[in-house]
């Protein structure tokens, strides 16, 4: 679909200056990012007083389900763990210039092979068989981007359209595996659950977190270096920025393409599969998706809050592992549905989409202190402070 | 029987993809480009439903229409004034649609996931000898003649094309680059929002969180299909309109879904939706400013 932003050209905007510049960038970025957050909270606040919830009481509890004690702090840990991956899989073909919105399937598909091999592995050594599960997981991750990316480049195929499609053939074939060949005979609503084994360990005794955590910051530092201590991460973000830039660096265009994808499946595949091996207590995979959530979905506020740096999208995936966490408090305390947590996402995402926005809004800023300061030169020089 | 309803059903599943993308081909010419479709045919078709239960299917019709054009004009708004990003706001407006609809449902109706529409506020249908037919298929059919009379018989069509040709002669000559766009933006927007009200008051006479089921991107895909051409962009809505009903009835067959598993024919337009554009891209040429914000010298 070459009528979307044909060339990638400009999105990760990032300019080649000095130091100074770029801490002043990073600031930039940071101010922007917090200013989104907050919009999508403030937002999600009026539209709780609109609707007749209490929208302080509902953020009290959101609070303390996510970072109040302990437990609630374990809990956001435990829904970071995938957020980080499935921010991975949207941040790292962002910064290709790629939109790959296909970490939900992806994600399926590693949670349905985690199922797979991590019911068979009974006895084999938990230190073999855990990394074999993560692995196999990612593979399937890995192969099911893989048509979205040669539609792409073999076809010109838009990868919006392609990997949407891919999610919902997922969650068909989900369907169809769940209840008809790896369902557990004492449970309809499941599959077989994995092998005791597999099963990670919590990071505190009854906690959801478990080491699973880890798998999540090590691919995180992985793509780290890939992407800004390799030589191929070089060729990734100059994909980002232009084809015919890397074509004339004497690179192949479609090979990051290729790479690109593979690895962000990779990411979202392990995602299903810290779902499946790394998050007490089902250890199997429900019918309905249900112990998938929206994860896939979630990565990409979790992306572009992260600014698209694997490091940024760990906190980011922090950030929004406490609003799903606490809104499950949300729900119980303040009665407020736990989808309303969706509609910040939403609106974060919407606010990041124009950083001209917020230079037009720091403009009006500066030059209503100008005008407080020297109300004499305010009139002339106030008019014609925004382009055109 | 079997053939009657399986044509029925083609025409009633053609009108939301045929509308959708009808209002984004517009949209395109004009060099803006929408991904939150899906959101909005989501988000209206809640509102629809809100609308119709207090003031009758008319009224429905009428607020899923202005829900989805108010989400254009922001659309329209951030893309074209903020010069944002477009696919990032499409994106948001999808991730937004998701919540707010479920959110919504439980606000509104105290359910979790589902809400069946009374019979007294759907649209009424025509009866035909065939079944009952929706009179939306009509208007989509309409829709889609008008616009594209619209883009290639009158001024207004030629500025539109213009704008997503060359942004920067057509300011030269005068047009408007930001008002035109806008227009595209929230005629899109409105589209969508009477094919999400179709959806729920109409057609399928349900809400859930889950409506619009990805018709919003195979809508996308059949503005790549019809290479902007909204008279194709029927025959892409017929296309898929079939699948998606073949599905539906093969899948109530028990026959059939002992050979093949349910599941498999529900991906029927999914795949076909693939198949399809993989097929006819690099035949067509999309406007040279498309997607891209416009920048006065």
């Amino acid at each position: 679909m070459s009528q979307l932003p044909a060339e990638p050209a400009a999105r990760p905007k990032q300019k080649a200056a000095g130091a100074g510049h770029m801490l002043r960038g990073a600031l930039a970025s940071l101010v922007q990012v917090v200013l989104a957050a907050g919009i999508g909270l403030a937002i999600g606040a009026i539209m709780m007083n609109a609707t007749g919830y209490d929208w302080k009481e509902a953020y009290h509890a959101l609070w303390i389900g996510s970072f109040g004690d302990r437990w609630g702090l374990f809990d956001t840990l435990a829904d970071a763990t995938p957020l980080i991956l499935t921010g991975l899989t949207f941040g790292l073909c962002f910064r290709a210039g790629y939109f790959n919105i296909g970490a939900q399937g992806q994600m399926i598909i590693g949670a349905l092979v985690a199922v797979a091999v991590g019911s068979s592995l009974g006895g084999v050594p938990t230190l073999v068989a855990v990394p074999l599960v993560v692995l196999a997981a990612g593979i399937a991750g890995a192969i099911w981007s893989m048509p979205a990316a040669l539609l792409k480049v073999t076809r010109g195929v838009h990868e919006v359209i392609s990997t949407i499609m891919f999610n919902w053939i997922a969650i068909y074939l989900s369907g169809y595996l769940v209840f008809n060949v790896m369902n557990d005979p004492r449970s309809a609503e499941r599959t077989v659950r994995v092998a005791e084994n597999v099963r990670m360990s919590a990071l505190l005794p009854g906690a959801d977190a478990t080491s699973a955590l880890f798998i999540s910051v090590f691919i995180a530092v992985f793509f780290y270096w890939l992407l800004y201590h390799s030589p191929w991460g070089y060729e990734m973000r100059v994909a980002g920025f232009s084809h015919d830039a890397l074509r004339y660096a004497g690179a192949n265009p479609m090979w990051a393409v290729n790479v690109t994808f593979l690895l962000a499946g990779l990411a979202s595949g392990i995602a299903g599969a810290t779902q499946i091996i790394g998050r007490p207590p089902t250890y199997a995979l429900y019918g309905d998706l249900s112990n998938l959530g929206n994860f896939g979905f979630d990565g990409i506020a979790v992306a572009l809050i992260g600014r698209s740096h694997p490091l940024g999208t760990i906190l980011a995936a922090v950030f929004f592992g406490a609003l799903s966490t606490g809104a499950r408090m949300m729900q119980i305390i303040a009665g407020v549905p736990l989808d309303m947590i969706r509609v910040v996402h939403g609106v974060v995402i919407v606010a990041l989409a124009a950083p001209e926005l917020w230079s037009i809004l720091r403009r009006s800023i500066s030059r209503r202190v100008a005008s407080r300061t020297a109300p004499a030169a305010s009139g002339p020089a106030a008019g014609k402070g925004a382009q055109q | 029987m079997l053939i009657s309803s399986l044509i029925l059903g083609s025409l009633h599943a053609m009108v939301p993809i045929t509308m959708t993308a009808t209002g984004e081909i517009l949209s395109e010419r004009a060099g803006l480009v929408n991904i939150g479709l899906e959101g909005i045919l989501l988000i209206s078709a809640f509102t629809a439903v809100v609308g119709a239960e207090a003031y009758g299917p008319l009224a429905g019709l009428l607020v899923g229409l202005l829900t989805g054009a108010f989400i254009g004009l922001i659309h329209g708004i951030i893309a074209i004034y903020f010069r944002g990003d477009q696919t990032i706001s499409g994106v948001g407006i999808n991730v937004l649609g998701a919540g707010l609809v479920a959110f919504g449902l439980v606000w509104q109706w105290g359910q979790a996931g589902f809400h069946q529409v009374p019979r007294a506020v759907r649209v009424p249908a025509i009866s035909t000898p065939w079944g009952p037919l929706s009179p939306m298929v009509i208007v989509a059919l309409v829709l889609a003649v008008l616009t594209w009379y619209l883009m290639n018989r009158t001024n207004l069509g030629l500025k539109l094309r213009a704008v997503g040709e060359n942004p920067a002669a057509a300011d030269a000559a005068g047009v408007s680059v930001e008002k035109v766009r806008l227009f595209g933006a929230v005629f899109a927007g409105a589209l969508a929002g009477l094919a999400g009200a179709f959806l729920s008051i109409d057609w399928l006479a349900t809400i859930t969180k889950n409506l619009s089921a990805g018709r919003g991107f195979i809508a996308l895909a059949t503005v790549v299909f019809s290479g902007l051409n909204p008279l194709l962009a029927i025959v892409g809505g017929l296309i898929f309109g079939f699948f998606n009903s073949l599905a539906l009835v093969a899948s109530t067959s028990r026959e059939l879904t002992r050979v093949i598993p349910y599941q498999f024919l529900q991906m029927l337009p999914y795949v076909v939706t693939l198949l399809v554009v993989a097929g006819v891209i690099g035949r067509v040429r999309f406007p040279r400013a498309s997607g891209q914000p416009y920048r006065r010298e």
